[in-house]
């Protein structure tokens, strides 16, 4: 239980980069730790209060997490498309 | 028998959480995005697996041992994939993000 807490503070002082950003990448990475830390603080506390579902949660969560970050490309890259058709027009 | 996998359980477990904390540390003070993005990986991958390696003698059973596994696995797959894109992301959008 106390390894799932550090874990969990680590990532919460690591949300600090949303805040300061400079740019979207950072802010999307700062969130993909989040979400594996968040993996990992459910994988200890499931195991430690020997809940079995909460490996399933775990799981959950790490697919989510993946996806999350993938639409974030998608959407980065569609905006970088249309930035740079625009700036070859002109 | 039981009190070196405990021991085990104790020293994976806290070398994961010590790459988390190296990982985060990484986050906030190396210079730009991708070095960011490289140490950010190193914890999700090696961090996160030190932990699965130590919680597996807990798990009690051979099913949950194999979700464990497979949440590690999982966890790999979409790190190694994320990482390559977002990267791609940093670099098109040159130095200034």
């Amino acid at each position: 239980m106390a390894a799932a807490g550090a874990v969990l503070v680590t990532v919460v002082v690591g949300l600090v980069r949303i805040l300061r950003g400079p740019g979207d990448a950072d802010r999307v990475m700062a969130a993909q730790l989040l979400g594996t830390g968040g993996v990992a603080a459910l994988l200890l506390a499931g195991i430690a209060r020997g809940r079995a579902a909460t490996l399933d949660v775990a799981l959950t969560l790490a697919v989510l997490a993946a996806f999350a970050s993938i639409a974030f490309v998608k959407g980065a890259a569609l905006a970088q498309d249309e930035a740079s058709r625009r700036d070859g027009e002109e | 028998m039981s009190a070196a996998l405990d021991l085990f359980t104790i020293v994976a477990v806290s070398a994961g959480v010590l790459f988390f904390l190296a990982g985060v540390v990484g986050l906030l003070r190396f210079p730009d995005a991708l070095t960011r993005l490289h140490a950010l990986t190193k914890a999700d991958n090696v961090g996160l697996g030190l932990i699965v390696a130590g919680l597996l003698p807990q798990a009690g059973s051979v099913l949950a041992g194999l979700k464990l596994l497979l949440v590690w696995l999982t966890v790999l797959l979409a790190g190694a994939t994320v990482g390559q894109l977002i990267a791609r992301v940093a670099r098109r959008a040159g130095p200034r993000a």
